[in-house]
């Protein structure tokens, strides 16, 4: 219970110094600091999503300092470009501790991401004393807290089987669904996206009928219109797709183009550049995204929060997880009263917290997995009590359904090795 | 049956058309001067920015004449100061120069436009279903993307085989001392054709602007496909890139609608398909999903077969 008042009193005061950030420098020497790598795309095709997450961490760790920091030092956050490169993101990781960083968080890729939770867990065990903990804010593929679990990854992005989860939790409550198309791009996370939706659909709705499921590469695809004229040769009514980034903003302006009207179940609409896709495709309230965070919904801290965000950062919160992962890594940090990453990680592992949007969350302590409620909303033109616009398009996320926490469990095939 | 053949017919011929108006200025530049032009994609991209920003100014229209006419001057500018000198150390030389302009183009783009897209949209006079076939509407804005790429298709080619400066040109490349003592300027008759080629990457940028994405990875993404053009069309052959593009947009068109795989082949024909093993993804890839690659896989069959392209003349 304390636990909770406390993080209350964190969303609060969070909002409340948010203003107050921009105006206070915080005084800290060298020494004073604790420093967090970020390793993501800095630099080609990778770039402009990794851009938004360093900025996001930026504002974090200046929002943090303005309240006195982490355990009164200073939180910097050193970006490493990882170019999408699996190979590059372990040069980093190894410069980064060469730098003496104990921390490290990442987030674009599950393929880099897996080798870097490879990467920790080989180098915890052979430098007992150095351990270096891994929050991963974005990397989705379920294998990282099942199979490949480690005890020094922590995720606070819902993994897909659990966003699969939640949206076939709201998808199935949608009587208007009858036939229903997916296309993914063909690569791990698409495919783990497309088995799921199959299974999961086929166990909580079986009357509705799967009239089609494609792959097609991944990033190469610039004309959608045969794509488009398959999905609506199958007399499909929905759509579930993973595709993000130009995968999906190319797909919803074939659609648009040829005029094709189905509703549309994301991931990533809510990426950069997505809202004004949908916008150019006009398709208000059909594109329905699942996120753990939802710009409109009423919950005053989290839009005073978006709001200084914005005002300061200039782009939509799009990783409210990551606001998460920063206040969670601070509180833990506090209880254990230490840096020290494997006094940390005790703290963080099984840690109940107030989430950002509000309601509970917890970090699964059997795979380091973090639980929180989910929200489905969709795209359309803004209207009262919706004071955020995407992309300064005038449309705007609407909430349309909340899976609570609970609703949200899956199970884990993680046997997770515990430093003794 | 009917429907599909025809949807995707239609949906090929134009893909094909915004690949050939990409290509044209590559395969020009390439025909007329013999450079390989590796940065032609990034001014495909400045076309794009240009019209984007310029657009937000003026309008679509007079961004549609005034963007080409600037990222054409920009071309000619590189020509004279920059690609004539690195043209004396051949061919080899001129394409790390391109190359190397391709990164720059693309770091200065991300400086004045970052990283992000841009929210290039149609402009609103074309922003409607020109017709209807089968219940799927072609929007106004591909019709013209298609009229264009014609146009440009038909006055390159009259310019080129039927008046002076076509054959100027042509016999600057193969005979340049001799055009020269005829009193010609050589230098500028190429410095010209950079720039054209370069203007006309631009009017793809411009066009494709608001029909794909207008990001600052919109050369990279799309700079192999030009190639697999002009290649498969043969080096340098204008007709020859026209056919290449009509025949890649219409093979990886129909490719995404069979949902074959070698497996459901064997079946039919009585062979059991393989249920496991090592090759078990090979036998059951579809068609459908290998669809984009189709491209790439002409260009190889093309280099073995025939490697001067469908339509293009051995090295002189």
């Amino acid at each position: 219970m304390t636990s909770h008042i406390t993080a209350m009193l964190y969303a609060t005061a969070a909002a409340a110094t948010a203003a107050a950030a921009f105006i206070m420098p915080a005084p800290a020497g060298a020494e004073d600091t604790v420093k967090l790598a970020y390793i993501d795309p800095l630099s080609g095709g990778g770039a402009s999503i990794g851009e938004v997450g360093l900025k996001t961490f930026n504002y974090l760790a200046e929002v943090t300092n303005a309240k006195g920091g982490v355990l009164g030092k200073k939180l910097e956050i050193v970006p490493y470009d990882n170019k999408l490169n699996a190979q590059e993101s372990l040069v980093q990781v190894q410069k980064a501790i060469d730098s003496g960083i104990r921390f490290i968080t990442q987030g674009n890729g599950s393929a880099f991401a897996a080798a870097i939770e490879d990467f920790v867990a080989k180098y915890n065990d052979r430098n007992p004393g150095k351990e270096v903990l891994y929050f991963n804010y974005a990397a989705v593929d379920p294998v990282l807290t099942n199979d490949k679990c480690s005890y020094w990854h922590f995720r606070w992005d819902a993994n897909s089987d659990i966003k699969m989860t939640a949206l076939t939790n709201y998808m199935k409550t949608r009587m208007n669904i009858k036939k229903l198309y997916l296309i993914n791009q063909d690569y791990s996370f698409g495919q783990a996206v497309r088995a799921e939706a199959r299974k999961m659909i086929g166990a909580k709705r079986p009357d509705i009928e799967i009239v089609g499921d494609e792959v097609h590469p991944l990033l190469k695809v610039t004309d959608f219109s045969p794509y488009i004229a398959k999905i609506k040769a199958s007399g499909a009514d929905s759509v579930i797709t993973g595709n993000w980034g130009q995968d999906f903003a190319l797909l919803l302006k074939a659609a648009a183009d040829a005029g094709l009207q189905v509703d549309w179940y994301t991931y990533y609409a809510g990426g950069t550049g997505g809202p004004t896709a949908v916008k150019q495709a006009n398709l208000p309230d059909r594109v329905f995204a699942i996120a753990e965070g939802v710009a409109n919904e009423p919950y005053a801290p989290a839009r005073e929060f978006e709001k200084a965000f914005r005002a300061k950062v200039n782009v939509t919160l799009f990783y409210p997880r990551a606001v998460n992962e920063i206040r969670m890594f601070v509180k833990a940090a506090e209880e254990a009263n230490s840096l020290e990453p494997t006094k940390v990680a005790a703290k963080l592992d099984g840690m109940k917290f107030t989430v950002y949007d509000g309601g509970d969350g917890f970090m699964r302590a059997d795979d380091h997995q973090f639980f929180q409620p989910m929200y489905i909303a969709n795209l359309g033109p803004i209207g009262k009590d919706q004071p955020f616009d995407e992309e300064n398009t005038g449309w705007g996320w609407k909430m349309m359904g909340k899976i609570d926490t609970p609703d949200t469990n899956v199970s884990t095939t993680c046997k997770m090795n515990r430093p003794s | 049956m009917q429907e599909l053949v025809t949807i995707s017919t239609l949906n090929g011929v134009l893909y094909g058309m915004l690949l050939f108006l990409m290509a044209s200025g590559l395969t020009l530049i390439f025909s007329m001067m013999g450079v390989l032009n590796f940065a032609h994609a990034s001014f495909y991209m400045l076309g794009a920015f240009f019209g984007f920003q310029i657009g937000q100014i003026v309008g679509f229209w007079p961004a549609f004449i005034i963007a080409p006419v600037l990222v054409g001057g920009i071309g000619a500018l590189v020509e004279r100061y920059a690609l004539r000198h690195v043209h004396r150390h051949g061919p080899v030389a001129e394409l790390l120069f391109t190359f190397g302009l391709a990164f720059i183009i693309e770091e200065l783009v991300q400086m004045v436009w970052g990283k992000g897209p841009a929210d290039y949209r149609v402009p609103a006079s074309l922003d409607y279903p020109a017709f209807t076939i089968f219940s799927t509407n072609y929007p106004a804005y591909k019709m013209f993307e298609l009229l264009t790429a014609v146009a440009i298709f038909v006055v390159l080619f009259v310019v080129l085989k039927r008046t002076r400066i076509g054959l100027i040109i042509q016999a600057s490349i193969t005979h340049a001392p001799m055009v020269a003592m005829l009193g010609h300027n050589v230098p500028r008759v190429f410095m010209l054709v950079f720039g054209v080629g370069t203007g006309l990457a631009a009017v793809a940028g411009v066009i494709a602007g608001p029909a794909l994405v207008t990001q600052s990875n919109m050369a990279a993404a799309l700079g192999p496909i030009l190639f697999v053009v002009v290649v498969v069309g043969g080096l340098g052959s204008l007709a020859g890139a026209f056919v290449a593009s009509l025949l890649i947009g219409l093979v990886q068109t129909f490719a995404v609608s069979v949902n074959l795989s070698v497996a459901d082949v064997l079946g039919r024909i009585g062979v059991a398909p393989p249920t496991g093993g090592a090759l078990f993804d090979v036998w059951n890839v579809t068609v459908a999903e290998i669809a984009p690659i189709m491209p790439y896989l002409l260009l190889v069959l093309i280099l073995i077969l025939r490697p001067t392209g469908l339509m293009g003349t051995p090295e002189h």
